[in-house]
């Protein structure tokens, strides 16, 4: 069936809800309205209002609640309206969620998954476009996963409700109603902690995730033009990181550019750029690059494009990285 | 009973005045067994407080909080629990874990600075020790919402200092609670410090109990010092709660008799003075008044059950010291359900480095 990725998102959680009654969805405006992208459209209506849950407006408290309902046998999967709204709730997921295995041996865990929309590109208002993915990927205990299509949304969502482990699910929002794509109606899940190579190339690789995935593509069939071969590597999980394929991909091309929406510094592209020096330094004939939002906040809509990095900005990266 | 303290008027529960005397009507008239065992939970929670506190001059468990003077409100609370409810505890609840039946030795492994020591036994409902406070309200909150969609006819109680009414998740909790009214006792242990800060500095309140009713729902204060009235008012409390009453949030009014943990002095903040004050209103002098005119306390028993307290602390100390400390693969075994290769590989690396008997 064709269908957008917030499409296949609903589709996600209407299987998993009915896989398995234990999954229960909540969070502000996620019941009788669907969500404000609709990602929850019709859930309400289909399984009710003991499992589609609207909450007071409260971060913390949703999370903080999930954990509680996983110890008594629920598969909550809360909704956090915008990333930039997910800091109240910073406390809950850092000292709680990823540690509660931990702390308890394996008697208490905390299989949530937090959805939430994130990135730049929808000419939202301040807070709405945050790409503040690095955070997450710091805390130990934390799975991180980001789709770039409605065929991964799908299938990585639907992996993450069934994981054991709590999992940060943030949804590109530039990428909610992009695409349409033919996603199957049965159920599925796509595997965790690995990144797919989604365009095979040897002249150099591209790391990318999410809305920068698009743009990957872009610059690689424009470098193709040009005479250069672009092999792009599409982390899906963040964290913990399929190194082993991106470390592939770089023995293969020699080149390597990490391409995120999120500021540079300390962003994901360093951990990424560290990896490759450790582990393929012989295989690299340049420098690792990174092409990421500078070190500013999101600006308003009306500067918006300046911020997430476009084809351009890749295809001067590439020409560098060529011309080394 | 709880309807009749109304926290807005100044009103306290309190069974039992200083000298151990019941006020006619409020006495719950427990079984003679059940009063025995109430002493002898309190007997054994000072005991083992205690103890703790030697072992952390001594070097052998870390920083500690104590317990002492708040064994009424603890053990008065968790008596009144049942089997099937579900316990959030703060980080001051050793009276609490112990009346649950929580092996002290856990108890003490955990201070020691061991995470196995808070792998809940099967079978108890117990979540593990919450240290960020008042983060465990919400997920009490949240047991709460479960267990009433599920329908199985449980409680979920939640303590939690007076220091924790000012965080955002006091708040939000309670807020939640109200909202789909769940099955739960929010149990404020009001010691009147948070480490030196008074409640005076807290809240502009008159009390803590109120603010239950902002959140659609009773609160009371009760006298915190006194095992009979925190065990009525939690009695009461659970049983609106198991049959879709609601949430209460019962204040035990207290005062902490120790140091906020071991790293803190008390004196630099408060007076000799006030502290005396309220150890004449030691929950342990004033239940003995109240059980030796039932006749259920005598010299003889106070031995027995001194000794049997001493027995119990001595023989967990021992159990806890004999434990292995964890290995490199304890600490990193529980991190993700199955850890990822760079993590295996982190581990290794760390094995490596380390001598023999240490990996």
């Amino acid at each position: 069936m064709i269908m957008t990725m917030v499409q296949a998102i609903n589709r996600a959680l209407a299987g998993e809800m009915e896989r398995d009654d234990r999954v229960v969805v909540f969070g502000e405006d996620v019941g009788r309205d669907g969500g404000v992208f609709r990602a929850t459209d019709g859930l309400f209506d289909k399984f009710g209002p003991e499992r589609v849950m609207d909450t007071p407006l409260a971060e913390s408290a949703a999370v903080g609640a999930a954990i509680g309902m996983a110890a008594l046998g629920l598969r909550p999967v809360p909704e956090i309206q915008f990333m930039g709204f997910i800091y109240p709730a910073f406390n809950q997921i850092v000292s709680h969620v990823a540690r509660l295995r931990n702390r308890t041996r394996g008697r208490f865990t905390a299989p949530l998954t937090i959805r939430t929309p994130y990135g730049a590109g929808i000419k939202a208002l301040e807070h709405h476009s945050e790409s503040t993915e690095a955070l997450f990927c710091h805390i130990p205990g934390l799975t991180v996963v980001v789709p770039s299509s409605p065929y991964d949304a799908k299938g990585l969502l639907a992996a993450s409700i069934r994981s054991d482990d709590p999992v940060i699910f943030l949804e590109p929002t530039r990428l909610y109603r992009a695409e349409k794509q033919d996603v199957p109606e049965a159920p599925y899940d796509l595997p965790l902690r690995q990144a797919a190579v989604i365009r095979e190339g040897r002249d150099l690789t591209i790391v990318a995730w999410g809305a920068m995935v698009p743009v990957a593509h872009e610059a690689a069939s424009a470098a193709e033009a040009g005479g250069v071969s672009v092999e792009i590597v599409d982390l899906r999980t963040l964290s913990p990181m399929d190194r082993e394929t991106i470390l592939a991909s770089v023995r293969k091309t020699g080149r390597a550019l990490v391409l995120h929406e999120a500021p540079k510094t300390c962003g994901l592209g360093a951990e990424i750029a560290a990896t490759i020096g450790e582990s393929a330094l012989l295989s690299l004939k340049a420098p690792v690059m990174r092409v990421t939002a500078p070190d500013i906040t999101v600006p308003l809509p009306k500067n918006e494009d300046l911020y997430y990095p476009n084809t351009d900005r890749v295809l001067r990266a590439v020409r560098k990285l060529m011309e080394y | 009973m709880i309807e009749r303290f109304d926290p807005l008027k100044g009103e306290r529960l309190r069974v039992l005045d200083e000298d151990g005397q019941a006020v006619p009507g409020l006495d719950p008239n427990l079984s003679d067994d059940l009063l025995r065992t109430l002493y002898e939970r309190m007997v054994q929670t000072r005991a083992a407080d205690a103890k703790a506190l030697k072992l952390q001059r001594q070097g052998r468990l870390g920083t500690y909080a104590p317990s002492v003077g708040h064994e009424a409100s603890q053990v008065g609370l968790a008596s009144a629990m049942s089997r099937d409810d579900w316990f959030f505890p703060y980080f001051r609840d050793l009276g609490t874990f112990l009346t649950l039946g929580y092996p002290l030795a856990d108890y003490y492994h955990f201070w020691m600075g061991n995470e196995a020591g808070l792998r809940t036994p099967d079978g108890l409902n117990i979540f593990p020790i919450s240290i960020p406070v008042a983060s465990q309200i919400p997920q009490a909150v949240g047991a709460g919402i479960a267990a009433k969609s599920r329908k199985l006819g449980i409680a979920v109680v939640t303590t939690f200092g007076d220091g924790a009414t000012s965080e955002g998740d006091f708040h939000e909790g309670l807020n939640f609670a109200g909202v789909f009214r769940t099955p739960n006792v929010f149990v404020c242990i009001n010691n009147q410090f948070a480490i030196s800060v008074p409640r005076s500095r807290q809240s502009a309140a008159a009390t803590l109990a109120q603010k239950a009713i902002a959140y659609g729902f009773p609160g009371v204060q009760v006298d915190g010092n006194d095992v009979l009235a925190v065990f009525a008012a939690t009695w009461e409390a659970l049983a609106v709660a198991r049959s879709g009453g609601g949430p209460t949030l019962i204040e035990a009014y207290t005062y902490r008799m120790g140091d906020h943990t071991t790293s803190d002095d008390a004196a630099r903040y408060r007076t000799k003075e006030e502290v005396q004050q309220w150890e004449r209103r030691d929950p342990l002098a004033r239940f003995r008044l109240y059980l030796g005119r039932k006749g259920l306390w005598d010299e003889a028993y106070e031995k027995e059950v001194q000794a049997a307290a001493s027995d119990l602390v001595e023989k967990s100390v021992a159990e806890a010291e004999a434990r292995p400390p964890a290995s490199v693969d304890d600490i990193f075994a529980y991190t993700y359900a199955e850890a990822p290769p760079d993590l295996n590989a982190q581990r290794d690396e760390l094995k490596a480095s380390l001598p023999e008997g240490r990996r």
